[in-house]
């Protein structure tokens, strides 16, 4: 089991490594950094421009592989540079990963939740009507994307709050800085409702459809004949039974979503004004910010790479057969 | 023979039926649409600058006096082939990649799925956003086309792969091998085709994936480019000015809903029609 | 009184498919009711109405009584005071009847605690002593095992201590031992005999096997498409059957006692309920059919004592005293020529020398490590003469099907030699490999899965002629078809439109299309019904007889082996128990494995089973990553156990190889203390005389 932990996180490093050298020398070579300094009024002098530019590492005059020497000698560290402006970039990590965690953690769990459920209660009533319904929903809600529908649903909060003439719901930014205390916190509830609304519907749709084919597969099977044989009512059979059985690929999927959650609301912060980590994926392009660049697909990387791990560890949990002995 | 039994039963489903009819509807209004509208799509009217829809600009205009019936199916026209040219290669891409090394295996598979984990690690997003506004040549498209399908058929491939880690051991895939047939034909004779159901219904939702795909990165700007348009280009405009202009918007963004709404109804009805398991 | 009473059910799923047509039957405390038919006939579908477990689409008509209650239309709440409480089932697949996520012990506390008003750990309590009931070892730690730790014989035995639970009046098995290998069907139906005493309940017995029936029933229902044919006691059924079906079942089947020569087949194949013929749904394939079969579909009539048939020429029948063989034609199978040549004097075929295959055990499904060495096979030895027929049985896990593999790759083995037709597989270049092949052809157990199902059937008899070169192969897959008694314009059609038998006839034309000296079959045979299975293995038996070929024939079915092979190799464990003649080694078996194996084999013939002596093997296969030292068999085995303590030294220390016998040409068994005995017929009357 060590021997085995210790291989997967040796090439989960690698992979790693290699990801994240790719961006920076993508980045590197085709990103201008110095154009953000270029166009100035009044004029900023060139040899200004590259000593600034040399301080952050970012100075095109530079060959790229020196460049890039320095920046993995960085990350070897734990360091990874400086943001366009000269900013640190790890600082500004942990900033948006919270900000991040906070819009996501909510979203992500509403989404699973009724998903499941709905999809289970679809599965069982297959054909009739509620599962009729449940599945329009969401056949039209994943054809929604995104960005349409967050953009839709700022739009009809615009003008509800217009209506009303105050402001019911907030639809942009994180929380009003001038409010304190209690009254801050109901604010930030309050900045948090679009945005959870906006991903978690995706995600309701997506588990429930997930949730239905995963279960449709166990209700034909024989243990649930068997389990109504012994003299189980239909319902106690199928929730106790067939969901729990139904669950384990479903919960993979789950693991894979939180794992990738961070850089998955790219639309979502951008559209509601949150500087999360998905919003720094398009500002740093934006930016021509290198070392921004080379970190958010660090940060990508080992999110993607630790949802694996934790699929497999969920499933080795729920599944006895796949359990280790 | 199969072919038509699956027809038929593609077509007794509701849903499929349904998408299908949607689709070549809006397939037709995309190519045949602009025909019959009064404006080519790169003419300016500039005595009208955004003016709702009515009169002679069905759809309305645009900032810049464009027709938005004219724009928006030109848009769309670029969003259909975007989406079949990215399903038919990634998918072409995953059942070669998952086949070869789920047959072969030994180093064929470490490599190809090495490979695999590194793509899926690499953030598609980013690389595609770095590299496409910097590909402003006449064709820069198609070059869109070809990362975005870069970037689309891992988790097929390997779906493909564990398939044909299974369909390995069938014993007729045995029969060819005691027969002395090569290795790589019994891939593409035995292996391929029995995997036909899930690379068509992979395909189609592929065509619905990269659709979406394109809209988004076209969104943050870094998808199709000016001046040539797409679906995602125009919403992203629209967006902007939604509140104010909401025809800029809803024209592009229903559209994009439909299409992807039909393929997905298209790709669930054959995913039934395909599985001989299901009763419907 | 009868506890369970049905009348006139019938079942009709969507689309107007009637599975079951009008079935009526009761049982009484304590009976054996069995109920034959082949799959499709409607036995299981007829359990499940009983049961109340058919899906919601299904509807059920006629009455099912339990004790004079009515079942059918009966409220949930109702229907699950009878269910696991008077009435139990148990499963065919014992797998799948399990939830995976729970165990065993779990599961069966929940039946117990569903019915009775226990406390949690007194079900647990009850739970262990169920499995202890039902002959599971160490039940206390084995009910905290999960199904799939579990083998398949421990599973079956887990699921009948579930359904005894409750002390049910009334027990159905459905299919209870197919999925199970002979020695360990012997055991699970010994427990399921004991739970019956035990219980004192009635059992409702659905199988295809004749011979399980005959050893248990108490009377028989015979089904054909969805209606019963014949029922009555169960000496009246398989001694005096007076309906055509019924008379060509029992014909049809292969017997371990039995002769040589050719089987009695029944052509075609069962109707689909979608499309039943007018009248007698037997009459396509009814060799006594006259035009009166048509017009309408005869009943099932009272006929002589407590018995009934359904069919207008029974009498006739009785009054005749007609049986199977006379009704139905049997084929004559030419004579071999090959074999008039003395077996020495004739040219080896195939040659295995002390043969080796050993795989690494790997365990986990996400942690994927090497954890120790799978013996599959470990040094064994025979050799086919050309013509001959060599079996090469044993149950699962016995290291047939990679003694197979292992030829068919034409690869270095790990250790020993193969040999096929004078070239070494160790010395082939790819060219010579490639020729060989086309010498050496196998056709597959499964016949659905042997086809690919999107090629054509010409198609697919081509692809070998094509691989080999071949340009015009029209005329000789329209040849093949002929041979293997399909038609020509059979080629343009797809395998999903073929039966089983049919299916299993186009591998066979694939296999011989390189007309190859060697053929290897891996169970052929397994996956039909009783019905086509014998015609298939007529059609081998003739093709061997013109074609002059050489089978390798893989099988755990002891009683179509006799039927076609010359030789019989049996296997335990990756090594050869005892080798020789058929009639050497089924008469007069040495090894103590083989006697065990063929007692297990329950014989079509009630009176016989009766007062035949099983010898019961205990427990299962060791595992073959750590089989026991000296005799592989020792931990199983009859004879160690009544051994002295000094002789038992020489089981556990020196591994026994194939020794020939003193008075026997061709017959060897790997045994220190092999012994002839006879155990086929062996009963407890002939022990004490
Ligand atoms: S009724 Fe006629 S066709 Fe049917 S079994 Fe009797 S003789 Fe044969
Ligand atoms: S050698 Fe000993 S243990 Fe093995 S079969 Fe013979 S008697 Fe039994």
């Amino acid at each position: 089991m060590g021997r085995y932990l210790l291989r997967r996180l040796a090439i989960n490093v690698i992979l790693v490594a290699i990801a994240a050298s790719l961006a920076y020398m993508l980045a590197a070579t085709t990103m201008n950094p110095r154009g953000a300094y270029e166009g100035r009024q009044p004029p900023v002098a060139e040899a200004v421009i590259d000593a600034t530019l040399d301080e952050y590492n970012l100075n095109d005059k530079t060959p790229v592989l020196v460049r890039y020497g320095t920046w993995a000698k960085g990350v070897i560290t734990g360091d990874f540079g400086r943001t366009w402006n000269g900013g640190s970039v790890n600082n500004e990590m942990g900033r948006r990963i919270m900000v991040s965690l906070r819009l996501l953690l909510i979203g992500t769990l509403v989404g699973f939740a009724v998903g499941v459920a709905l999809g289970a209660i679809s599965a069982v009533k297959q054909y009739k009507l509620t599962d009729r319904f449940i599945g329009v929903s969401s056949f039209v809600i994943m054809a929604v994307p995104v960005f349409v529908l967050a953009t839709l649903l700022a739009i009809a909060t615009y003008n509800l709050n217009r209506g009303l003439g105050f402001s019911l719901i907030e639809y942009t930014g994180e929380y009003n800085p001038r409010l304190s205390g209690f009254d801050q916190f109901l604010n930030r509830l309050n900045h948090l409702i679009l945005p959870t609304i906006s991903l978690s519907l995706g995600l309701i749709a997506f588990y429930s459809r997930i949730q239905r084919n995963m279960m449709l597969d166990v209700l034909n099977q024989d243990f649930v004949r068997t389990a109504m044989a012994k003299g189980l009512r239909r319902r106690t059979a199928l929730t106790k039974h067939a969901l729990r059985t139904a669950l384990i690929p479903a919960a993979t999927y789950f693991a894979f979503a939180f794992g990738t959650m961070f850089t998955g609301a790219t639309f979502t912060e951008k559209i509601f004004a949150w500087h999360g980590m998905g919003a720094w994926l398009v500002d740093s392009i934006n930016q021509n910010d290198v070392n921004s660049v080379a970190a958010v697909t660090f940060f990508t990387a080992v999110c993607v790479l630790f949802a694996a791990f934790l699929s497999d560890l969920l499933v080795a949990a729920l599944d006895p057969r796949v359990r280790v002995s | 023979m199969r072919s038509k039994v699956v027809l038929r039963r593609l077509f007794r489903n509701k849903q499929a039926r349904y998408g299908t009819i949607a689709l070549v509807v809006l397939v037709a209004l995309a190519y045949l649409g602009p025909f019959v509208g009064p404006y080519d799509w790169t003419d300016k009217d500039f005595l009208a600058f955004l003016s709702p829809p009515g009169g002679d600009h069905w759809w309305g205009t645009t900032t810049i006096g464009q027709d938005m019936y004219a724009v928006t199916l030109r848009g769309m026209q670029k969003s259909i082939i975007i989406g079949f040219l990215v399903a038919i290669i990634s998918t072409g891409l995953a059942a070669i990649v998952g086949a070869f090394a789920g047959y072969f295996g030994g180093w064929v598979d470490k490599v190809l799925m090495w490979g695999v984990d590194l793509l899926l690690v690499l953030p598609s997003f980013l690389i595609i956003a770095i590299i496409s506004p910097r590909l402003r040549e006449g064709a820069s498209w198609l070059w869109f086309v070809v990362l975005l399908a870069a970037f689309s058929w891992m988790i097929t491939s390997r779906v493909v792969r564990s398939m044909t880690l299974s369909l390995r051991e069938r014993e007729y895939v045995l029969a060819a091998v005691y027969m002395g047939i090569p290795r790589w034909k019994i891939i593409f004779r035995h292996i391929v085709p029995n995997l036909s159901s899930l690379l068509i219904i992979d395909a189609t939702l592929n065509v619905s994936g990269a659709v979406i795909g394109e809209a988004a990165l076209s969104f943050f700007g870094f998808g199709i480019q000016p001046p040539d348009v797409s679906l995602g280009t125009l919403i992203a405009e629209g967006s902007r000015n939604a509140t104010g202009y909401p025809w800029l918007f809803a024209f592009p963004a229903g559209l994009l809903v439909l299409l992807v709404l039909s393929v997905n109804l298209i790709g669930d009805g054959l995913r039934d029609a395909l599985d001989p398991g299901s009763n419907s | 009184m009868s506890i369970l009473e049905v009348r006139d059910l019938t079942v009709t799923f969507p689309g107007g498919i009637e599975a079951v047509r009008g079935v009526s039957y009761e049982v009484e405390r304590g009976e054996v009711l069995g109920i034959v038919g082949e799959s499709g006939s409607g036995k299981s579908v007829t359990s499940l109405a009983v049961m109340g477990l058919l899906p919601t689409n299904a509807v059920v008509s006629g009455s099912v009584k339990l004790h004079g209650q009515e079942l059918l239309g009966m409220k949930e709440d109702e229907q699950i005071k009878v269910r696991g409480k008077t009435i139990s089932m148990i499963f065919q697949d014992p797998l799948s009847a399990f939830t995976p996520v729970y165990t065993i012990g779990d599961q069966i506390a929940e039946a117990v605690r569903v019915h009775q008003n226990v406390g949690k750990d007194k079900a647990a309590k009850r739970a262990v002593e169920l499995l202890d009931l039902v002959g599971i070892p160490n039940p206390g730690l084995r009910a905290k095992a999960f199904p799939h730790e579990f083998s398949g014989g421990m599973r079956q035995r887990a699921m009948i201590a579930m359904a005894i639970a409750n002390d049910p009046d009334l027990l159905i098995c459905d299919e209870p031992t197919t999925a199970l290998d002979v020695t360990i069907q012997a055991q699970v139906l010994e427990v399921l005999k004991t739970a019956q005493q035990e219980t004192g309940a009635g059992i409702v017995m659905i199988t295809h096997d004749l011979g399980v029936i005959a050893g248990m029933a108490d009377r028989v229902v015979v089904m054909y498409a969805g209606r019963p044919v014949e029922q009555g006691p169960v000496d009246d059924i398989y001694y005096r059957p007076r309906m055509p079906y019924t008379m060509g079942l029992l014909a049809s089947i292969p017997r371990i006692d039995g002769e040589e020569g050719p089987l009695v087949p029944i052509d075609g194949n069962p109707p689909s309920p979608a499309s039943l013929p007018p009248g007698c749904p037997f009459a396509p394939r009814c060799p006594m059919k006259v035009d009166m079969c048509d017009d309408e579909e005869p009943p099932l009539t009272p006929f002589g004592s407590g018995r009934h048939v359904a069919c207008i020429r029974s009498h006739e029948i009785e009054h005749k005293g007609l049986t199977g063989a006379d009704v139905f034609p049997v084929p004559v199978i030419p004579p071999n020529e090959v074999v008039r040549v003395p077996r020495a004097e004739r040219p080896t075929v195939l040659e295995l020398d002390d043969m080796i295959k050993h795989y690494p055990l790997l365990k986990g499904a996400i942690v994927k490590r090497r954890v120790g060495t799978v013996y599959a096979v470990d040094g064994i030895s025979f050799d086919i003469a050309q013509g001959e027929t060599l079996a090469l049985v044993g149950e699962s896990g016995c290291g047939k099907t990679t003694t197979l593999q292992q030829i068919m790759q034409l690869q270095p083995p790990e250790g020993g030699r193969v040999v096929v037709l004078g070239k070494d597989s160790a010395k082939l270049d790819k060219a010579g490999r490639k020729s060989l092949r086309g010498d050496l052809q196998i056709v597959f157990q499964d016949p659905m899965a042997a086809l690919d199902p999107r090629m054509p059937v010409g198609d697919i008899i081509a692809e070998p002629l094509r691989a080999h070169g071949e340009k015009d192969v029209r005329p000789k897959v329209e040849e093949l078809l002929e041979l293997v008694g399909l038609a020509a314009e059979h080629a343009e059609r797809y395998p999903q439109q073929f039966s089983g038998g049919q299916r299993q006839r186009i591998g066979i034309a694939r296999a011989l299309a390189l007309e190859p000296k060697l053929l290897v079959l891996d169970e052929p045979v397994s996956a039909l019904d009783v019905s086509i299975q014998a015609g298939v293995i007529n059609l081998l038996d003739e093709l061997k007889s013109r074609l002059g070929l050489s089978y390798l024939f893989v099988a755990h079915d002891l009683a179509v082996v006799r039927h076609l092979a010359d030789r019989v190799a049996v296997m335990y464990l990756g090594r050869i128990a005892e080798i020789g003649t058929v009639e050497d080694v089924y008469d007069r078996p040495a090894h103590p494995y083989t006697q065990a194996l063929l007692s297990a084999i329950p014989l079509p013939d009630p009176e016989l089973e009766r007062t035949r002596k099983r010898i019961l093997l205990e427990g299962d296969l060791p595992s073959p990553a750590d089989p026991p030292s000296g005799c592989r068999f020792r931990t199983r085995c009859p004879k160690f156990a009544v051994l002295s303590e000094a002789e038992r030294r020489r089981c556990v220390d020196e591994e026994p190889s194939v020794a020939r016998l003193a008075n026997a040409v061709d017959h060897g068994a790997a045994c220190h203390y092999a012994e002839e005995v006879e155990v086929i017929t062996a009963s407890d009357n002939q022990e004490e005389e």
